[in-house]
């Protein structure tokens, strides 16, 4: 090891759409899509809870599927459309998931909150969450510390339009 | 006068929080800033023999690599590194102070560079070489030397003898084991170096003026020097008490470059700080074959660091519970090669009180009593510890509505006789117990003449609510509204507050509301009484009220001066009055929250996997500020309580004293689909003794006896009594 010239690697040139905005990003290629938007975009909505893929608080849109941008290097999303939590009011109207989340106190301290809620917005488009039981399953992947989960699923259901 | 307190008014940094516009410690911006990642020992006990940062620093993007050989200085007496929560005894760990290493995963180093990227690879090229010591980091291995530290508690009577004679006898060990907090957000600070060679500090922390100053001294830095602000902080439930390592080394840092830093550990890093102390908890009932009790005894031997002697209040809650002639309480501490344990929700009680009530179901069965009806037999009016009489304890009404909501009346006693198909169904219960602390606060109001008012305190909001309720009695006190009030909170420069912890902070923080409101009220009858024609003229201030953006007589709100009226006749735009709360002091009671815990349990008879299908809180805490943020805060707490009986433990390689599930996928938390049901329930309990608002707090009590319930249902279930937490499927099939 002793010879070795520890050297970082060449920038790639990436563009992401994020929030219908074009960016264009020079970045190392082990950047995670997580880091890139906090660190490179100032988009600190994002939330970095483990950086491991298990606790759902980095969830983001990508091309209109929730991922975990912890674990979604940015260079393999070149060229993707990106939402995140900043992307989802539009013209300071909130996102009705926004507003459920507020209405159901579905949160405390706010620090999953961004990922629950851009979770919940691929869940609604994926269409397979059908009732409580099946909303709970499906956004198990998105830790909430503060314990709020029986509101998250309420605030879900709002938003789907069930009572 | 109540438009807003003990309403379901939502929370006031909810849109921020919503729309991912709340930052955190670790997302301020700042020019030139740089990014520090820390460098863990590997050992659990020796010294640093050779530390080579060679490699490191040849990185490209990297500026420095901080060690105890090269750091700035760092305070070298004990006393500017014992924060406001520090242990009594013992000596605070110092991060990079010298080469001595006393607990696995201490930080060494600190790699600086332009990208957090880059420093986290640096950090693996430096190179580290250990004189290692022996070590032990086992409780059970280490019980013999466990020794009581403090004057032990008073004893009553002659437990021993009551226990000996006593007709009904159980006794058991209940084990808890290290648990880490895990706040969703992780630790973090931004240490920005301004134009003027001052700091700002960001710090994910529960207490900013404890961390000023801590930092002032441990740096010798005039208060002036350094501000530390921390707008929300994404989960504490403890952690976030006693300044962090993370903070020392981002200001180190900072200081070392002259520009600004940010540290954010790693999750597994954070794994490396305080935590939930294993305990074993040893409890001896003794009782007639009434179901009274004639003896309790209660040994916890704890966890504690070498260099500090942490404990908490584990033992006595029994006092405070059941009526008993005699009883004796000890707490011993077995110092190991870890670092020190730190408070984490419910301190002391949430593990006493967990065993104090699995041991009274298992009288309860050896009594052939309903356990409700036995803690009913044993209730005490009065906390014996002191045989003083409560500010109010509506803890029988707990038990009353929990059980009819939760339908306990159905429950057939004998365990595995309640079925679900192929699910064996269990019901169990316990109490639960906490203080209703309350500490001197000062708040700034600041109200303009348009009838706007900035509300300000140091205090933090954790997650708690604390905005919303200081909003709402700030809102009610003034007679706007809330729309009209903005919060400021947790900036080390604005007026004094403890650290935001041991369910003290919505009773201290909404009588400096009123404290500071009265002051402003008081301002505006002087503006209002010099008026000419006054309808407020010789009106005494105990006659007024601020209602609908004026003040106005008491009795008679026609009699009343619009707070623009009165400003424009002084002839100012503001009024700004900042005033500290100091209760008075009441030596002649206690002062209690309580709890009844009703669970319901499903356990798949095959394959041993528990469900905690219902949960009934029924929670006695004086006056609701907000029934919305105060149900959430309970419903909160129970899913601990389901984390701390079903999932929840540290696990310790005891070979080589480290960690092996320091992350949040192998330590388990609850997910969405471990928590169906959680029904809270407030009980009315008016209290105009403990504070003029009958305010108690909620932070800890909806965790108390929630573990200890579902361990009973486990039992009666399947018949079997686990004392090992967590209660995981194996060893339900053993």
């Amino acid at each position: 090891m002793g010879d070795v010239t520890h050297q970082i690697s060449e920038r790639i040139p990436i563009r992401l759409v994020v929030n219908g905005v074009s960016h264009t990003l020079d970045l190392v290629p082990w950047t995670t899509l997580l880091d890139a938007l906090r660190d490179h975009l100032a988009l600190s909505g994002t939330k970095k809870g483990c950086d491991h893929g298990q606790c759902g608080a980095c969830t983001v849109l990508v091309d209109g599927r929730r991922v975990n941008s912890c674990l979604t290097l940015a260079v393999m999303k070149d060229g993707a459309e990106i939402t995140t939590i900043e992307g989802l009011a539009t013209d300071g109207a909130l996102h009705p998931l926004q507003q459920a989340f507020i209405d159901h106190d579905a949160f405390q301290c706010g620090y999953c909150t961004p990922g629950q809620i851009c979770s919940a917005a691929g869940l609604l488009v994926e269409g397979r969450a059908r009732d409580a039981d099946e909303i709970r399953e499906l956004m198990s992947g998105n830790l909430c510390r503060c314990g709020a989960y029986p509101n998250i699923v309420a605030a879900i259901q709002q938003a789907m339009g069930q009572p | 006068m109540n438009a807003y307190v003990g309403t379901p008014t939502s929370r006031v940094d909810g849109r921020a929080k919503v729309t991912g516009a709340a930052k955190y410690a670790g997302e301020f911006p700042a020019d030139k800033l740089l990014h520090g990642f820390v460098v863990e020992a590997t050992i659990p006990c020796g010294r640093i023999a050779r530390l080579d940062t060679s490699e490191a620093l040849q990185v490209e993007g990297v500026l420095d690599v901080l060690t105890h050989a090269n750091r700035p200085p760092l305070a070298d007496k004990v006393e500017p590194w014992k924060d406001e929560v520090a242990p009594e005894k013992g000596s605070p760990f110092r991060p990079l102070y010298d080469d001595t290493i006393k607990f696995n995963s201490q930080p060494i180093a600190l790699v600086v560079a332009e990208d957090w990227e880059t420093a986290k690879f640096a950090a693996t090229l430096v190179r580290v070489e250990y004189e290692q010591r022996g070590f032990a980091t086992d409780l059970e291995g280490e019980r013999s030397n466990a020794a009581e530290k403090d004057k032990p508690h008073k004893p009553r009577g002659d437990a021993a003898a009551a226990l000996a004679g006593a007709d009904v006898r159980h006794e058991a060990d209940y084990v808890i084991p290290t648990e880490h907090h895990n706040p969703m957000e992780l630790y973090a600070t931004t240490a920005v170096w301004e134009s003027n060679g001052k700091l700002t500090i960001y710090d994910k922390t529960q207490g900013v003026q404890n961390v000023h100053k801590f930092l002032c001294g441990v740096f010798d830095k005039k208060p002036d020097d350094i501000r530390v602000v921390s707008p929300y902080v994404g989960g504490a439930f403890g952690s976030g008490l006693r300044p962090q390592y993370q903070v020392v080394l981002a200001t180190l840092g900072a200081l070392a470059l002259k520009r600004s830093v940010r540290v954010v550990l790693t999750r597994q890093q954070m794994y490396g700080l305080g935590y939930r102390p294993m305990t074993i908890e040893r409890v001896a009932l003794g009782a007639k074959s009434d179901g009274t009790l004639d003896a309790v005894t209660h040994e916890a031997i704890a966890v504690t660091s070498r260099y500090e002697d942490f404990a908490r209040n584990d033992t006595g809650w029994a006092e405070q519970l059941y009526k008993s002639p005699n009883s004796r309480f000890s707490h011993k501490l077995v110092h190991l090669d870890v670092s020190t344990p730190s408070d984490m929700r419910a301190p002391g009680a949430a593990s006493g009180v967990c065993a104090l009530e699995c041991a009274m179901d298992e009288l309860a069965v050896a009594l052939k009593l309903d356990p409700v009806e036995l803690r009913l037999k044993c209730y005490s009016d009065r906390d014996q510890s002191e045989n003083l009489p409560y500010t109010s304890k509506q803890l029988r009404e707990c038990y009353a509505r929990g059980a009819d909501a939760f339908g306990w009346s159905r429950r057939n006693p004998a365990p595995r006789s309640m079925r679900d198909g192929k699910d064996l169904v269990g019901w169990g219960m316990a109490t639960g117990v906490w203080e209703a602390l309350q500490m001197p606060v000062a708040v700034r109001i600041a109200l303009t003449s348009n009838g706007h008012a900035e509300v300000s305190c140091a205090a933090s909001d954790i997650g708690t609510g604390t905005y919303t309720i200081v909003a709402q009695v700030a809102a009610d006190a003034l007679g706007l509204p809330i729309e009209n009030i903005s919060v400021r909170l947790a900036d080390s420069s604005l007026p004094q507050a403890p650290v935001e912890g041991g369910s003290w902070m919505a009773a201290s923080s909404a009588h400096a509301v009123l404290a500071a409101a009265e002051e402003v009220r008081k301002e505006l009858l002087r503006l209002a009484g010099k008026m000419p024609g006054s309808p407020l003229a010789d009106t005494e201030l105990a006659d007024t009220v601020l209602k609908d953006g004026s003040i106005a007589g008491a009795s008679d709100n026609s009699r009343a001066v619009s707070i623009a009226d009165a400003m424009r006749h002084g002839g100012i735009e503001r009024i700004e009055k900042e005033k500290l709360n100091q209760f008075e002091e009441d030596k002649k009671h206690a002062r209690n929250t309580h709890s009844a815990v009703f669970a319901e349990v499903k356990v798949d008879e095959e394959l041993g996997v528990i469900r905690v299908t219902r949960v009934v809180s029924a929670v006695a805490a004086g006056r609701i500020l907000n029934t919305k943020t105060g149900r959430s805060q309970i419903m909160g707490s129970v899913v601990w309580g389901i984390g701390m009986a079903l999932h929840e433990e540290t696990v310790m390689d005891h070979r080589f004293g480290r960690i092996m599930n320091a992350n949040i996928a192998e330590y388990h938390i609850p997910v969405n689909a471990d928590v169906y049901d959680i029904d809270v329930i407030f009980v009315d309990e008016p209290d105009d003794r403990i504070n003029k608002l009958g305010i108690k707090g909620l932070g800890e009590i909806g965790i108390v006896g929630v573990p200890a319930a579902i361990a009973n249902a486990v039992y009666h279930a399947t018949g079997k009594r686990i004392r090992r937490f967590p209660i995981t499927l194996d060893k339900l099939l053993d």
